[in-house]
This record gives C-alpha cells, sequence and structure tokens, in this order.
C-alpha cells in the first residue's frame, strides 16, 4: 500500500507539468447569460479528477466543451500543451475524448459488437464492414475490462451496469485518452459501483486520465486523486484529494460552512394512519406489514432493485397486488387506481423527476389543482373561482412568485417549478405522502430544502414515507426504518438500532454473525 | 382565462385570415360582402365540426383518421334509411346519426385504451373497415336526390336568424365543446394527459379512459356531421369525404394544435377550419388552378408548424436565462 502511493506520488510530480487535456481561462456566455467565467481544469494522465459542484455550478456545461458540442466564447482547450478548438463533437473524439454519462446514450437496438464500434469499424475488402474481426475485437475488450457480455447480444437485454461497461469498452476502443465520466454510479447498485471502481482503478494504470463527476462524496473520496471545485460557473480551487477532507470541500462548494445538514426535529408521532399488512405481489414483492403514525418520518432502505418503488406503486394503485390488506384510520379500503389512493388521501411522489413533474404547457393554478379537482367541480363542472382560490392559498403558502397564476409552468425558473409540483400534492390535503428517492441526483442547497420540507410536513401532522437509498439521509431524517431485500421486509429498526452498520448488514443480507467473525 | 386562450398564436391566425380576405377583397369585393362571409362559414361548417373532434384528439397525444370514413358510412346509413322509410322524421335521423357516429368512435376508443394498439393504427384499420361497410351495405351504389325525402335535404338548408341550420349546428358544437374543454373535469384531463401522461397517472387520472372519451367525442360530431354533408350535397355514396381526415388535421395544425398533444386550442382549431374554408372558396374564385390550392394549403400548413418549432426552441433559452440569475 505504502509502495503504491509513493509510486504514484512520483508518477504525479512527473506528470503534473503537462497535463492531458487542460481548460484554460475558459468562459462561455450563451445570450445574456455567463454559464462559465475564465475556469481552468487539468487533467492528468493515469489520475482521477473529481469535478465537484452544486447543481448549476457549470459542470454539464464543461463537458460539453470538452466533447466539443459547444465551443467557448473565450479561453483555450490544451491538448499536450498545444492549444486547439474542437470545433465538433467529432473533433473532440479524435484528440481522443470520450464521455460516459448517467444514462448511457448508446443503441438498444443494436449488437454490444455495434455499440462499441459504431462509426469506426473495421473495414474488410471493398470496404465492407468485417463483422467476425468487430465480435473478436468487441471480445477482446470486453475481456479486457472483465465484463461477461456477449458482443452479439442486443444491448437492451442488458441491465444499466452492463450497459456502462459496453460504454466504457466503447470508450476504450477508440483509444480514448481522457474518460469523463458523467454520475456514472447514480443508477447502480452497492456490488456493481464496486465492481465500476476496480474498473476505474485499470484504466488509471493505463495512464488514461478520469474526469469523475459525482454527487456523492464517498465516492469521491474513495476513488478520486485530485478535486476540482466549480461555483456558479466559477473555478473555486483544486488540490489532492488527499489533503483535504469532507468539510472543506463542502465549504468550497457551498461558499458557507454547513454544520447541520438535516433539520433538528422533535418527533412526536401521533396516532396510526396507515396499516398495511401481509402486502404480496406474484413477482416483485411479499408479506409486507407495517404501520404509520401521524407526524412520523417513516425511512425505507435497501439496495437498488430491493422492490420497495414497486411496493410503493402498487400501495398507491398503480400496478394490482395479489393480497393484503390496507387501512387508513383504522378502516380496511380497497386502492385500484391512483384516483382511489388520492381519494383515501395517500399521495406518491415518484423518483423520476422528469415524469413526475409539473405538465409544463398548463398554467400554474391548473397544475396545482389537478389532483385535487374533484373538490372544487360538482358534476364534472369546475367551479373556477374556488379552483383558483384553492392554488391561491398553496402559491401564498410555499411563496411561489409568478407575474400570474394563469401562466403556463414552462415560463417559471426550476425552482418555482418545484414549488408547483409541491403545492400540487399539498393541495390534495392528504394524510400519507410518499416520496421516493425524493433527493436523487439534486445539490445539497435544494436537499436541505427538501429536508426542511419534509420536516415541516411531519410537524403538520402528515405521515411521511420516504424511499431513500442514501444512508446519511434515511438515518438523519427517520423516526424508524424498514429495510427491505428482494422483495421483503429483513428489517425493522428505530432508536440507537440506526446506525449504518445495521443497514447495510441488513440490505445487504450479511448475517450478524458474520460482520462479528 | 380568456386571455390565455387568444394567445398569440392564434391572434397571429385571426391576423392571417383577415389580410387574406382583405386581399382577395382587392381583386374581388364582392367576396367579403356579409351574405358571402356566411356562406363561406356554411361550407366550412362540416370541416369545423370534425376539426374540433379530431383537436380533443390530438390533445391527448391520439390521431382519428377514420373521422371521414364515420362520417360515410353515418351519411350512407341514414340516407338508405330515409330511402326506405321515408316517414322517419329528421330529429330521429340525427339522433340516429349522433348514436352511430359515437359507438364509431367508441370503438376506436376501446381499442386505444384496452388492447394498447397505436392509435395510428388503429384508425386507419377503422378507416378501412368503415368504409368497407359502406360497401356492403350499399353494394357500391349511390344514394341520389331524387330518392331522399324532402325534409331530409331541407334540413341543414333550414335558414334561423339569417343562417342556415348547418352552420348553427356549427356555432352551437363550438360554443358546447368550449365549456367542455374550459370548464370541465374531462375537458382538463385531455389537456393533462397530452401535456405529460406520466404525470397525469400520478394525479389520479386513467390516461386510457381519458383517450377513450377523446374518440367518443370525435365519433358523435363525426355521426352528426354525416348526416348534415350527405344531406346538404343530396348524395351519398362510398367515397364521399375521401381523404378528408387529412384537411381535418391540417385544420388542426394551422390552428396550433400541437401534433405532440397537450397544447390547443377551441378557438385555434376553429380559426384553423376557417383559414383552410377561406383558402378554399376564394381561390376558385380569383381563378388561381387547383394545383396552386393545394400548393397553398400545404405551404400554410408548412408555415403553421415552423412557428410552432420556433416557439419550442425558444422555450429552450428560458433555462439559461435561470442559470444566470442562479450566479
Amino acid at each position: 500500500m505504502l509502495m503504491k502511493s509513493e509510486k504514484s506520488t512520483e508518477a504525479a510530480a512527473v506528470t503534473a507539468s503537462t497535463p492531458i487535456l487542460a481548460l484554460d481561462g475558459i468562459t462561455k456566455t450563451f445570450p445574456g447569460v455567463k454559464a462559465l467565467s475564465e475556469v481552468s481544469l487539468s487533467l492528468f494522465p493515469g489520475q482521477v479528477t473529481a469535478l465537484v459542484g452544486e447543481n448549476g455550478a457549470g459542470k454539464s456545461t464543461v463537458v460539453k466543451i470538452l466533447t466539443g458540442i459547444y465551443q467557448p466564447t473565450e479561453g483555450h482547450i490544451i491538448v499536450d500543451g498545444e492549444a486547439t478548438r474542437f470545433s465538433t463533437a467529432q473533433a473532440a473524439a479524435d484528440a481522443g475524448i470520450t464521455a460516459i454519462h448517467q444514462e448511457t446514450v448508446l443503441f438498444d437496438e443494436l449488437s454490444v459488437a455495434e455499440n462499441i464500434f459504431l462509426g469506426h469499424a473495421p473495414r474488410g475488402r471493398f470496404g465492407l464492414m468485417d463483422w467476425p474481426e468487430m465480435v473478436r475485437k468487441s471480445r477482446a475488450i470486453l475481456d479486457e475490462i472483465g465484463a461477461e457480455i456477449d458482443p452479439s447480444h442486443k444491448l437492451r437485454d442488458l441491465g444499466i451496469a452492463n450497459k456502462h461497461l459496453v460504454a466504457i469498452a466503447r470508450a476504450l476502443s477508440i483509444d480514448a485518452r481522457v474518460v469523463i465520466m458523467d454520475e456514472p454510479t447514480a443508477a447502480l447498485s452497492h456490488k456493481e459501483i464496486q465492481e465500476l471502481y476496480e474498473l476505474v482503478e485499470q484504466l488509471k494504470t493505463q495512464g488514461k486520465a478520469i474526469l469523475f463527476i459525482s454527487h456523492k462524496f464517498d465516492e469521491i473520496f474513495r476513488i478520486a486523486d485530485n478535486y476540482t471545485v466549480f461555483r456558479d460557473g466559477q473555478f473555486v480551487g483544486e488540490g489532492r484529494i488527499a489533503e483535504v477532507d469532507n468539510d472543506a470541500l463542502v465549504k468550497m462548494m457551498v461558499g458557507r460552512e454547513v454544520d447541520n445538514i438535516f433539520p433538528t426535529r422533535t418527533a412526536s408521532p401521533g396516532e396510526t394512519v396507515l396499516e398495511v399488512d401481509g402486502y404480496e405481489h406474484p413477482t416483485e414483492f411479499a408479506d409486507i406489514s407495517f404501520s404509520l403514525k401521524k407526524g412520523e418520518i417513516l425511512g425505507f432502505y435497501g439496495l437498488v432493485g430491493a422492490g420497495r418503488s414497486e411496493f410503493m406503486q402498487s400501495l398507491f394503485g398503480i400496478t394490482k397486488p395479489a393480497g393484503g390488506m390496507v387501512k387508513i384510520d383504522g378502516t380496511a379500503v380497497s386502492i385500484h387506481s391512483p384516483a382511489d389512493a388520492v381519494g383515501h388521501g395517500i399521495v406518491y411522489v415518484p423518483e423520476d423527476r422528469g415524469k413526475q413533474g409539473a405538465i409544463t404547457p398548463m398554467p400554474i393554478f391548473q397544475n396545482i389543482t389537478l389532483p385535487s379537482l374533484a373538490r372544487t367541480s360538482r358534476k364534472g363542472f369546475i367551479r373556477l373561482a374556488e379552483e383558483f382560490q384553492l392554488a391561491r392559498s398553496f402559491t401564498e403558502r410555499l411563496d411561489l412568485r409568478a407575474a400570474s397564476l394563469d401562466t403556463p409552468v414552462e415560463s417559471l425558473s426550476g425552482g418555482n417549478q418545484q414549488k408547483v409540483v409541491i403545492a400540487k400534492w399539498l393541495a390534495t390535503q392528504p394524510k400519507v405522502i410518499i416520496l421516493d428517492e425524493p433527493t436523487k441526483g439534486i445539490d445539497i442547497g435544494s436537499k436541505a430544502a427538501v429536508h426542511e420540507f419534509m420536516t415541516e410536513l411531519a410537524a403538520q401532522g402528515l405521515a411521511v414515507i420516504m424511499v431513500s437509498s442514501e444512508i446519511p439521509e434515511v438515518l438523519g431524517m427517520s423516526d424508524r426504518i424498514i429495510v427491505m431485500r428482494e422483495g421483503r421486509i429483513v428489517a425493522e429498526v428505530d432508536g440507537d438500532d440506526m446506525t449504518p452498520e445495521t443497514l447495510v448488514r441488513h440490505a445487504a443480507g450479511i448475517a450478524t454473525e458474520a460482520m462479528e467473525g | 382565462m380568456l386571455k390565455r386562450l387568444v394567445t398569440a398564436r392564434e391572434t397571429i391566425l385571426l391576423g392571417a385570415i383577415v389580410m387574406l380576405l382583405a386581399l382577395i377583397a382587392t381583386r374581388f369585393p364582392g367576396f367579403v360582402a356579409p351574405g358571402n362571409l356566411a356562406s363561406v362559414f356554411n361550407d366550412t361548417s362540416p370541416l369545423i365540426l370534425l376539426a374540433l373532434g379530431q383537436m380533443i384528439v390530438i390533445l391527448t397525444k391520439c390521431i382519428d383518421l377514420s373521422v371521414a370514413a364515420n362520417l360515410a358510412l353515418t351519411g350512407m346509413v341514414v340516407a338508405m334509411l330515409n330511402v326506405a322509410y321515408p316517414g322517419v322524421p329528421v330529429p330521429v335521423i340525427l339522433v340516429i346519426a349522433v348514436t352511430l357516429g359515437t359507438i364509431m368512435g367508441l370503438f376506436n376508443g376501446l381499442l386505444v385504451w384496452k388492447l394498447e394498439i397505436p392509435p395510428i393504427v388503429v384508425t386507419l384499420g377503422t378507416m378501412t373497415i368503415y368504409r368497407g361497410i359502406i360497401f356492403l351495405i350499399s353494394e357500391g351504389k349511390w344514394v341520389n336526390s331524387h330518392e331522399m325525402s324532402d325534409p331530409f335535404k331541407a334540413f341543414p338548408r333550414a335558414e334561423v336568424l339569417g343562417l342556415p341550420v348547418l352552420s348553427w349546428v356549427a356555432i352551437l358544437a363550438v360554443v358546447v365543446i368550449y365549456l367542455l374543454m374550459t370548464r370541465t373535469t374531462l375537458g382538463r384531463a385531455f389537456y393533462a394527459v397530452g401535456g405529460n401522461p406520466h404525470a397525469a397517472v400520478y394525479a389520479g387520472i386513467n390516461v386510457g379512459r381519458t383517450q377513450f372519451w377523446a374518440y367518443t367525442i370525435a365519433g358523435a360530431l363525426a355521426g352528426i356531421t354525416g348526416y348534415l354533408w350527405v344531406s346538404r350535397y343530396a348524395v351519398a355514396y362510398v367515397d364521399i369525404a375521401g381523404g378528408f381526415e387529412l384537411t381535418v388535421v391540417a385544420a388542426c395544425v394551422i390552428g396550433g394544435v400541437s401534433i405532440a398533444g397537450g397544447i390547443g386550442s377551441v378557438i385555434g382549431a376553429l380559426l384553423g377550419a376557417v383559414f383552410l374554408g377561406v383558402i378554399n372558396n376564394a381561390l376558385p374564385v380569383i381563378n388561381v388552378s387547383p394545383f396552386w390550392q393545394l400548393a397553398i394549403s400545404g405551404g400554410a400548413i408548412i408555415i403553421a408548424v415552423a412557428l410552432n418549432a420556433r416557439a419550442n426552441r425558444t422555450k429552450g433559452r428560458v433555462i439559461l436565462k435561470r442559470a444566470e440569475q442562479a450566479a
């Protein structure tokens, strides 16, 4: 271990003066907007550089400049010490720069081999595709990265993790020197993330420069050699990851001390609102039983694919369960559709932000009242005055600023659009609110706002179910935590039992003895 | 509410129609005489009726290619009924036409909702089926003017307060559909389903059922238009209104109804239909060849779509302004 770190320090000393790729004083302006202001960034061979910043810090603009999609307004892109321009995405690819995105941009209907070699397929006689050669080369690259994928399979048959591997294989096939990874672990399970880390190590030993973009601090500290921090389109700082800690990095990102990440709350759960007994589904989950009290935040922890979202969607009436009973305020209810669930006071805010978001061409007030229309209408006819009043009461409560409630949601800023979505659910006057991964992929500042909001909901007597895969969040916010694994509840913990170790152990299915032994 | 409905797109279209009329008036002043404008409107009424139904269907991210075939089948059935039983009064004929059209629309809707077949495939299929049924029941024969009873033919032409009944039916439909779209929960659901079907599901709206209702309403409108069409032209045969479904879609697109769903208004669909009606009536009058008539209608569609696309592009820039505010 000591040997290795000495060696890498030495390597860094040799190469530090000559980054493969650097940005120098890059400014990017759009009509009326400065997205980046004189930022710089250096990527060194055999090293991982983490690019850190809140949403809107300019990370994605940098990625687009590096991959030739945007051209900088001012400043230079320096490849091997020489200033160049990437006027097209192809020019960036020719310079050996490749990007792996959070949602892989590959072709589902093509085979793995075709995906790897699209655009630079081996040619045989008469310039025709040399299929056997393509499959052979694909297999060699996949073997090299330890991926057990058949190159002739269609991409659509692979899981997310394997799709990432194909994207990485593609990067290797074009002999990429710089690999940009934009939140690569967002959709991966714990085990898959470990495999990705190993792969990153392997890419490092091959001398590739890696730009790693992530919101997760644990993985930044686990994998990065260097860091660069952006804030509001400006360069804030850079250095060796070994020379900073969590707090210092957060401080650079947000420009202030974040002393208490989770809001303090005094939980005083009231009577039981929701009881679920023996809920089951033929393929997705079984034996789900729990209860939920007023003013309580119940965390649902588990690995991705543990069946948490599937259960919640069934509870909300989207999919049909095979059996089980739901009681609201002690009365058994039957929920066959989302409308039934909303009618019984259960609302579900799904994980997929793009899809669950507002209906953007619709005016603000219509978005807010959509799930509550039954209350402001008689026999199918909407009472416009009542409707408007309902919407207004919530926009005032959430301090939503808009010229008029009649304007379409698409004309609002992101923050205000979020408020519209929140107002929409609050207007239904729910008893139980289910939040599925409420802070996935959002920056620290916005996370705090969401946590604050959850606390407020609970304080008002709402029962909150929070599905989250982030341990600090589950521990920081929940009064009680249910852990699911492979479609079943494996543990229910509260009080002093709520520790990271317990959660991980139950979620991963590691027996207590094994941990202690 | 009124402000939102008369958004820029509708205003531009209204301006275009006024300019078109002014242009025609310089060469043929008689065209803009009130009497002639009323007859242009009357002539456009079937298109307006169908465009209203099509607008609702397109709003929900679907399309109905079977409206013209529905019209033709309904028209043939009521025409043959009139020949067989000349004594059946017009109100009963109207009820039969609406019922028949509704059933055909309902059938489209059920296929889209319950079997989840893509709308364009469903209505392409039913379009052919409905035309085929006309052939089967009529054996390819025409029902001609002299075979129809006088009350049957007189109804759409009867004048009430200076306008023919056909025009009044269109006006009534515009008012009813306007109220449906702006004042009812169903109308709101049409917009929600087209604007973001996933969000609509979570808001408790049944997407399939909403689309089913859109088809049913479009079918009912096609049914009533079927009787009015056949009685006004006093002829029924297999191919009446052949290809008219595309004119109907064109009227919607020109009227600013987004083919991607979620955007559109009753006023827009009305103006889109009127625009095509003015072009079709004016061009022969000022001696423009039929070829140019088609080309001009086609040009109008492309300009309308290009304007919509440009509106969408400017939408993208707003995000960046927000980035500046955050900075």
